[in-house]
């Protein structure tokens, strides 16, 4: 991604070039990330002396009441974008909707929460504006360096480096998606006493022929016979393991600490523990008193399962593993020396 | 059915990286010398997909697809002894790769992927390095195909295909979809298998096409510099030796976790 200098966009050409935040809901529920990017999406515009609009699909009277929701907060308008092929998603019905909104919304930056869905579709919605998504963002500068316009931040090799991206094109709006954590729902500004958001029904074109896959009710696979939330110690292990015949290793430790023993997902896709000891963004989300991390890197698909624990210790071989940014407590070194050894003083202890 | 995979070659996980310092991608992308390449993971497991697909219906072609300078040719012909059965190489520099975005990679592949016009098109749903997960999708609207991201298993039906696509949480479903189509496939759905030393020898005789990239339009996104993040946490390092750490560890789970 080469630098351009004659596209680049200078600060004061952004100004009055509006925001729009995509909030996904699914089934009159919205998706808790969507208030992340709407609170990315409020403080780009502020940054940017810019208005901040959302946008919801769906239909019919939860669509409403979502969009009714949305307009208490501080926000220029709120599409509603109505129709009754939106439900259920399709990425085919999302990119068309989303296509004419944009055209006539004419955003200059268009934020998403980095979703599975959103994932689904807004590749192809930017491919179809003949633009690129910067995906998975964990932070926006402005006005950083002469004249430019917004940087993005994006991790390379799962978290241990940093980039910062910067939109070249002048033929459409920006995408960007936001990653899981980066901003806080919270932080989401309601709109101030004695204003009122704009709600404006929008109706696109569709057709059932332009939706060309047909999708399921959603299901669970099994029973969950562990419910790893309600534990208050955790133990969980990492590829660092090496292989299966090691497993025992940190059964042992979590039997000494009177833990439940977890695991992030390659353990489980390689079949070592079963799949529902996998704590992430596709297992199960964790709180415990203790989260103690053997030999897992952090992706951010695992951390935003246990980010919530009341304290993190980590072991792992590589001082700059992601793991230690969400650690209280730290080990660097081998995890086959150290944890035998903490095995032992925690029986010790014990007796 | 002819199926496609795209493979990419990534560092291999355990790499230690350094942020090249020379040449035209200086403080924009990492040193690529003495690193070790494998396959991206999700490749892998369509790769897996695609042959267990073939397996079961009894007939069909598994071709694989990289574009990358000459070293991708390993994982191509890794790919080739697991089963694959013909390659496409798509030849271009790792700094002219590395100076295209997501719409110049896949516009490179779908120029590679229209010769061959296959039933279906597996991709991993993202890759190691740039972690952009989106390559697969806009390839799929490249071609003007339907897509289905993060799946799991794929099943010839009579019309078309069902697919047990992930959902966040633990959830799933199904999504029926008509050909061709692309699928972004993530990791764990099968189990992987090595290579034999009879495919290994059947490899060699099997064609690996070489094909040159289009040169590169002007991107829509830069990437302007890589760097090390910045620590945030204050996070208490423990060090001396094994027992030292151990005995450091109970301390503070005995008075400050509270947990023994
Ligand atoms: C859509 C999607 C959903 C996902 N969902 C999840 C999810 O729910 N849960 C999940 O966990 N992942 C999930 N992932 C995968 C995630 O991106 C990572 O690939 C995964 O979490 C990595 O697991 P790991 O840390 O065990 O392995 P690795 O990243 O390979 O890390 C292994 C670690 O072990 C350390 N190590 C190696 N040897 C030793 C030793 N002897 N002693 C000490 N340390 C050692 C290494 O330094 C390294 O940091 C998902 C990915 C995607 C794209
Ligand atoms: N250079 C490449 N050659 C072949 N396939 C690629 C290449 N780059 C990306 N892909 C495919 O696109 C998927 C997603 O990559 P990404 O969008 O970078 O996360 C990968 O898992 C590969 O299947």
């Amino acid at each position: 991604m080469t630098t351009v200098p004659s596209q680049e966009k200078s600060y004061g050409d952004l100004q009055g070039e509006t925001v729009l935040v995509f909030l996904e809901q699914r089934a009159g529920s919205w998706n808790r990330m969507s208030f992340e990017a709407l609170a990315a999406g409020q403080q780009l515009a502020a940054t940017l002396g810019t208005t901040c609009s959302a946008a919801v699909l769906g239909t019919g009277p939860s669509l409403s009441t979502l969009a009714v929701e949305l307009a208490a907060k501080q926000l220029e308008r709120v599409y509603a974008v109505d129709h009754a092929l939106l439900e259920p998603y399709t990425a085919d019905g999302y990119v068309h909707a989303l296509q004419q909104l944009i055209e006539h919304a004419a955003p200059a930056f268009v934020l998403l929460p980095h979703t599975y869905q959103v994932r689904d579709f807004a590749p192809a919605l930017a491919t179809r504006l003949r633009q690129v998504l910067i995906s998975d963002v964990i932070a926006i500068h402005v006005g950083v360096g002469e004249g430019s316009g917004p940087v993005f931040v994006r991790q390379l090799l799962q978290g241990k480096l940093n980039a910062d991206y910067r939109p070249t094109s002048d033929s459409g709006p920006a995408f960007i998606s936001i990653q899981a954590g980066s901003y806080r729902a919270d932080a989401v500004l309601s709109g101030a006493a004695g204003t009122t958001t704009i709600i404006e029904p929008f109706s696109p074109q569709l057709t059932p022929s332009q939706l060309r896959s047909q999708p399921g009710e959603p299901f669970r696979q099994s029973a969950q016979t562990v419910d790893l939330s309600a534990a208050p110690v955790i133990v969980s292990v990492g590829r660092g393991i090496g292989e299966q015949e090691n497993i025992p290793l940190v059964e042992e430790l979590a039997k000494a600490l009177g833990a439940e023993l977890a695991a992030s997902r390659p353990i489980c896709d390689n079949g070592w523990l079963p799949m529902e000891r996998q704590v992430g963004s596709s297992g199960q989300t964790v709180s415990p008193k203790l989260y103690l991390a053997v030999g897992i890197s952090g992706a951010i698909q695992h951390l935003v399962g246990m980010k919530g624990s009341k304290s993190v210790i980590a072991i792992n071989k590589d001082e700059n593993a992601p793991i230690f940014e969400v650690a209280d407590y730290g080990v660097v070194g081998d995890m086959f020396e150290i944890v035998p050894e903490l095995t032992k003083a925690i029986l010790a202890a014990k007796s | 059915m002819k199926i496609l995979v795209a493979i990419k070659q990534v560092p291999e996980r355990d790499a230690q990286i350094h942020i090249a310092s020379t040449g035209r991608l200086a403080g924009r992308w990492i040193d690529e010398d003495d690193l070790a390449y494998s396959i991206n993971e999700p490749d892998a497991y369509a790769l897996e997909e695609a042959l267990q697909l073939k397996e079961r219906l009894q007939q069909g072609e598994v071709i694989v697809l990289c574009a990358g300078p000459e070293r991708v040719l390993s994982t191509l012909r890794e790919a080739l002894a697991k089963g694959a059965d013909r390659a496409i190489h798509v030849a271009v520099e790792a700094d002219d790769l590395a100076a295209r975005d997501t719409l110049g990679v896949a516009t490179l592949l779908a120029d590679a992927i229209r010769a061959e016009s296959p039933d279906l098109i597996l991709t991993g749903l993202q890759s190691e390095d740039l972690g952009l997960g989106q390559t697969g999708v806009v390839l799929a609207e490249l071609l003007s195909i339907p897509h289905v991201t993060i799946i799991l298993q794929v099943e010839k039906t009579g019309t078309g295909l069902r697919v047990k696509r992930e959902l966040e949480d633990g959830w799933f479903q199904h999504v029926d979809l008509p050909l061709p189509a692309l699928l972004t496939i993530q990791s764990g759905g099968n189990k992987l298998r090595y290579a034999t030393l009879m495919g290994i020898k059947k490899a060699k005789t099997k064609e690996t096409k070489t094909v040159s990239a289009a040169p590169a339009a002007a991107p829509s996104i830069a990437l302007d510099r890589v760097y090390l993040p910045e620590k945030q946490k204050k996070t208490q390092m423990l060090t001396g030796t094994s027992a030292e750490v151990a005995a450091q560890l109970v301390e503070k789970l005995k008075f400050e976790v509270r947990v023994i």
